[in-house]
């Protein structure tokens, strides 16, 4: 499968001299279209950092981070809002929904983002939603939707710009188990139908059978972890070089 | 966007409120402060700024309208044969003594003007007449300040100076910068009042022909009476709010007022639309994830602050007018004249743009990690 993702000799580095924090150190990782990538590790370990050097929200100090083959380390900031909105959906563990708008008017604004009409915007907006098993919750502010449905509407707000990498963090870290699992098969059934790469943060061992892949993370270095994943022959393991 | 914008807004009824009364209270702070400083600047210069008088003549060294001294009334024609000059008229504007019914007394500034020119004459006049004051002893005063003065309104007789004076009509709104209010008369009679000499008075008001420089009927006038100063009716208002405003502790305070309620209004607008904003900071940083660029979210910050700042205007703006129109029957007035209200609209879109230009470098400078904390 295409590689949708390649970290090559990836290191961050916060602030300089002694009081520098090595928040990630000489990292490898290749994540392809199709998987279903678990990230582990403790707090502070440096998975957030990662998260967001492959989400385009944060530069790398040094080496390589391509994104669906275009390299995005040392290229203008300013280009990095168009690389997120084309090629990247974001799920929060917190939803990060806005709680003025319906959960409608949430998926649409990430709609109008990428340029579509108000009534476009809209009638996209309802498809997705219908997708996610939303439909008759399209009218409904967040406050008003349980913590399953709200992290649907942030799926369906991911998919909005019919990107092909989804970036979760703890997408089920805030659920009752029938909603994670519901939320699990939603991006599974992404991953595996609709080829899309999908990397997950996570501490849940609920979801860990939903993984074709999983790596930990401690100290800012990534190790392969041989778990009870579905089995992906095709992944290629590219290691740990720190 | 707008939706947005409008709707971060108005979702939270709570916040929205808190925002509005910090606005809210920022403008009529400044309101009733620049209010109270251009009602202080008003109130000292009325007589001036409303006098019609193009050119005043005064003995010299006159510091201000309210600090005449007398100087012979013939120089009158001499000012009357310089080139460019229309009517010259006398005018008197000195303290006197206006005895209470009780025994006691209170001063008072006995205004006598040309009853036939009317160049420095009352206005507002809401009751009797001008030309009622062409009886002996007779004056006008505001009804503002009758409950002080011990009268009821007009018919009623006192005496100025052991000298008896009828009230024949009522101004409203002419108010006395000093404790001393204004009373109106003929300049005849105000000789009288405040003991003048039948030859001396303390102004020659000068009306010039239309069309003529006043800066060269200025020069031809002091040439042609080297003895009196000669100043533009501008210069004397100047002169006498100048005076009044530094020289006295009443106008450094109110001066004070009016920057330290700018100063205060502009911080409290800035705090309240920097909390505003910052309150969204998570939507912003999760735009920016989505990959929202910078100005999209310069806009919605802007957008918000411009909502909030016509709606705390307007409702400042109908308080701010109440306050003033109370103040109308107070001693101490506060105006809000329509340039004010204006500026005030402009200051208050400035104040919340700026305010939202400090919030926007927090809310574009956010740790991108900070979206992916629950």
């Amino acid at each position: 499968m295409q590689p949708l993702i390649e970290l090559r000799n990836v290191t961050k580095t916060y602030g300089t001299g002694d009081s520098a924090v090595h928040a990630l150190r000489a990292t490898d990782l290749t994540v392809r279209a199709g998987e279903i990538l678990l990230m582990c590790g403790p707090s502070g370990s440096g998975k957030t950092t990662l998260l967001s050097i492959m989400g385009a929200i944060l530069s790398a100090t040094s080496g390589s981070v391509k994104l669906l083959g275009q390299e995005i380390v040392g290229i203008k900031e300013s280009r990095l809002p168009d690389i997120r909105l084309s090629n990247i959906g974001f799920i929060f563990q917190g939803f990060n929904l806005f709680p003025a708008l319906t959960a409608l008017e949430n998926v649409e604004v990430a709609l109008t983002l990428k340029g579509l009409s108000k009534s476009a915007a809209r009638k996209r907006a309802q498809e997705l939603l219908e997708q996610v098993g939303l439909a008759d919750r399209m009218k409904h502010h967040p406050a008003d939707l349980s913590g399953g449905q709200k992290q649907r509407v942030a799926i369906a707000r991911a998919l909005a710009g019919d990107p092909k990498i989804i970036l979760a963090d703890e997408p089920t870290a805030a659920l009752d188990s029938q909603s994670g699992q519901l939320v699990m098969e939603t991006l599974s059934t992404l991953a595996r139908d609709r080829g899309r790469a999908v990397v997950i943060v996570t501490h849940d061992s609920r979801v860990l059978h939903y993984g074709t892949r999983m790596v930990h993370i401690a100290d800012g270095r990534l190790e392969e972890q041989a778990h009870g994943v579905q089995q992906s022959n095709q992944i290629e393991h590219e290691g740990v070089t720190a | 966007m707008t939706t947005l914008a409008w709707k971060n807004l108005f979702y939270d009824k709570v916040r929205l409120a808190v925002t509005l009364t910090g606005i809210v209270f920022a403008l009529i702070l400044i309101i009733v402060q620049f209010g109270l400083f251009l009602g202080f600047l008003d109130t000292t210069a009325n007589v001036v700024v409303r006098s019609g008088v193009d050119l005043w003549l005064t003995a010299p060294g006159v510091p201000h309208v309210n600090g005449a001294a007398a100087f012979p009334e013939k120089r009158r024609y001499k000012a009357l044969a310089v080139e460019g000059v229309d009517r010259v008229e006398r005018f008197a504007l000195q303290f006197a003594q206006w005895k209470l019914p009780t025994g006691s007394q209170e001063s008072v500034q006995v205004t006598g003007f040309d009853l036939d020119g009317g160049m420095g004459g009352p206005w507002n006049i809401i009751a009797g007449s001008v030309e009622a004051l062409r009886g002996d002893d007779t004056i006008i005063v505001d009804q503002l300040y009758l409950e002080k003065l011990g009268v009821k309104g007009l018919g009623d007789s006192i005496e100025i100076n052991q000298r008896r004076a009828r009230i024949v009509g009522l101004t409203q709104g002419i108010r006395s910068f000093t404790t001393s209010p204004y009373v109106y008369t003929s300049f005849k009679n105000s000789q009288n009042y405040t003991l003048l000499k039948e030859d001396e008075t303390y102004f020659l008001l000068v009306k010039a022909r239309p069309g003529v420089d006043l800066q060269k009927l200025k020069a031809d006038l002091k040439a042609a009476i080297p003895d009196v100063d000669v100043f533009t009716n501008d210069e004397m208002r100047s002169l006498t709010q100048s005076y009044w405003l530094f020289t006295t502790g009443a106008g450094v305070t109110t001066l004070m007022g009016a920057v330290l309620g700018l100063l205060v209004g502009i911080v409290v607008v800035a705090q309240t639309i920097y909390s505003a904003t910052v309150d969204h900071i998570r939507e912003f940083g999760t735009l920016k994830a989505m990959g929202a660029r910078n100005s999209y979210i310069y806009r919605i910050i802007i957008e918000q602050a411009l909502i909030s700042a016509t709606m705390g205007y307007s409702l400042a703006l109908v308080a701010g007018w109440f306050v003033a129109k109370s103040s109308e029957t107070g001693n101490a007035a506060i105006l809000l004249p329509p340039e004010m209200a204006v500026g005030l609209f402009f200051l208050a879109l400035a104040m919340c743009i700026m305010a939202s230009v400090i919030s926007i470098r927090k809310a574009t400078s956010i740790d991108p990690a900070m979206v992916f904390k629950s």
